[in-house]
């Protein structure tokens, strides 16, 4: 039942517990419960919006993919330098990854010039750090599964029999 | 064109096409259509789009360079794929090199096997309200189209007992469509067996357009034809466009006793001669590779049928629960106004499309087809705007009825 309330919501966060029920063919006391069951348990974090903020001219935001080289060190493992990372505001996620580079982390700045001393200062000074390789993100089209182009969204004929 | 009077086109037309009505939504089909900013329930196709890996394996063949005749009846090999679905799916066993043919869409299948069957005078049993098509081409193969009215009370399913009161001598034909458009009613198996009963009894053969079987909410999806003794007096019709999104490929397939599809296949391969390869190409990736995404399309119309239907109800109006296909058909008599006044009055009031009943025939007046196939979040605005509308109507009928 989570997994099909998780689903509903994904993409339509403002869905009522009483919409999802009679959805789900369940009763509209157990949604709510399992939905606030879920954000205790933190399986729901939160409810955001997706902005394209493109369109709203909001120009001063910069984003970067950053590869993160680790050198491997007893007692310090990934999950350590990622602590480090996670908790600076300008960090919007960090994964580990497999491959040549050990994490991927997305970093947010005002400008080119603040992503680039962030990485410069911050990121690659921490120690065990060894390399890094910043990519600056161009355009974005797609993320969480949702298109970011204006595509025509109903081609169909208004009625049919 | 020079259009002159010295010639009269109209003494060249058939009076068999020309006694077939136009359509009746059509004036209807205009003013939905030069209004701005309307959320169409009317439309009888998913919003899916066709899975993006189908579309590219059409991509692909056309880059290969697949851009030939096939064989008359399809390629062998979506003909192999169409028979493992069907013993998949209804446990129907259908040899392909002679008992499918690939066809364009089904509404070809429909028009073939009507031709095939029909002499002039044989009367066809039509259970309404039904889709546009049926009467029509009926009339166009020579045949006499014979109405079996369904009612709300019975769910709209066809019953046996209805069915054989419109049994006369010259019945030749039972033209299913089960999941049914316009009402989204299916039959259960208990009925099958009885109109399957009837059907041995008086010798009668059944064209089964089951276009909608995927679609079914109250079990796994059922075929007249798997009914004992059924599979071989049934023409099996079926396609791709609701199951795998694929209206505008015009795909579909008919499956049926080999002395059937052999005189079947001349009149297709004399008039089409093969469905166009790339759309069998999309099909059989479809059949391979798109089962299951059919299966998360059919969750999510459920989530939203029981959605419309909740909220229909919940704003005064008399619906049943369809248990197929994307559509509900709830009754609109309290608000005191015909189908096509309410369909007009929406359209004009609250820019909400749907489509009168009327248009399904004389027994699906004073209902509405709604079809749920749109986003949930125009469902949901669409609900909002027809619950305004029905109550401002609800409250001027039991006005002027107090006046009265």
């Amino acid at each position: 039942m989570r997994k099909k309330i998780l689903e509903l919501i994904k993409y339509n966060a403002k869905l009522s517990a009483k919409e999802i029920a009679v959805m789900l063919a369940l009763p509209v006391e157990q949604v709510s419960k399992e939905i606030r069951a879920m954000e205790q348990e933190k399986v729901i974090l939160g409810y955001h919006t997706m902005i394209n903020w493109e369109k709203v001219g909001n120009d001063n935001v910069v984003s970067a993919l950053i590869d993160v080289k680790v050198i491997p060190q007893r007692d310090v493992g990934f999950d350590e330098i990622a602590r480090r990372l996670y908790h600076y505001p300008e960090v919007k996620s960090v994964s580990l990854i497999s491959g040549s580079y050990d994490l991927s982390v997305q970093v947010q700045g005002k400008s080119l010039k603040e992503v680039a001393n962030f990485v410069a200062q911050k990121l690659a000074t921490i120690e065990h750090v060894q390399s890094t390789r910043t990519h600056f993100i161009l355009k974005r089209y797609k993320e969480d599964g949702v298109i970011f182009a204006d595509e025509e969204t109903d081609r169909r004929q208004v009625l049919q029999p | 064109m020079t259009i002159t009077h010295g010639f009269d086109p109209k003494r060249f037309i058939s009076p068999t096409v020309k006694n077939i009505p136009p359509s009746g939504i059509r004036r209807f089909f205009d003013l939905v259509a030069n209004t701005k900013g309307v959320i169409s329930l009317g439309v009888g196709e998913p919003d899916f789009v066709t899975p993006w890996h189908i579309r590219e394996a059409c991509v692909h063949s056309l880059e290969k360079g697949y851009t030939m005749y096939t064989s008359n009846y399809g390629m062998p090999e979506l003909r192999q794929a169409i028979a493992s679905y069907l013993l998949d799916t209804f446990g129907l066993e259908y040899d392909p090199s002679k008992q499918i043919l690939v066809t364009i869409g089904a509404s070809e299948a429909v028009d073939l096997a009507l031709r095939t069957v029909i002499n002039p005078g044989d009367e066809v049993l039509i259970p309404e309200p039904c889709y546009v098509a049926y009467q029509p081409v009926t009339r166009l193969a020579g045949g006499v189209p014979v109405t079996v009215p369904t009612t709300m009370e019975d769910n709209f399913a066809l019953t046996a007992a209805r069915l054989e009161s419109y049994i006369t001598p010259r019945t030749k034909v039972l033209l299913l469509c089960f999941p049914n458009n316009p009402t989204g009613a299916v039959l259960d198996t208990d009925t099958m067996h009885a109109i399957a009963a009837l059907v041995k009894k008086y010798n009668l053969l059944v064209i089964s357009d089951e276009i909608y079987s995927e679609l079914r909410y109250d079990g796994p999806p059922l075929s007249f034809a798997a009914i004992p003794g059924m599979q071989e007096r049934t023409i099996l019709i079926n396609g791709f466009s609701k199951a795998f999104a694929m209206t505008g490929w015009r795909i579909g397939y008919v499956a049926a006793h080999p002395e059937f599809l052999a005189q079947m296949v001349k009149i297709h391969q004399y008039t089409i001669l093969c469905a166009p390869i790339m759309s069998q190409m999309a099909a059989l990736e479809a059949l391979r590779y798109g089962r299951e995404n059919a299966k998360h399309m059919v969750e999510q119309y459920n989530q939203r049928r029981r959605l419309v239907v909740k909220r229909l109800r919940d704003m005064g109006l008399e619906c049943f629960e369809p248990q197929g296909a994307f559509y509900v058909f709830p009754s609109i008599k309290h608000t005191g106004l015909s189908s096509i006044e309410f369909a007009e009055k929406l359209l004009q009031e609250e820019k909400v499309a749907v489509v009168p009943g009327n248009a399904f025939g004389a027994s699906a007046e004073g209902f509405i087809r709604c079809s749920y196939a749109a986003s949930l979040a125009d469902l949901i605005e669409a609900m909002n705007r027809m619950e305004r509308f029905v109550a401002r109507h609800l409250a001027l009928n039991s006005g002027a009825a107090a006046e009265a």
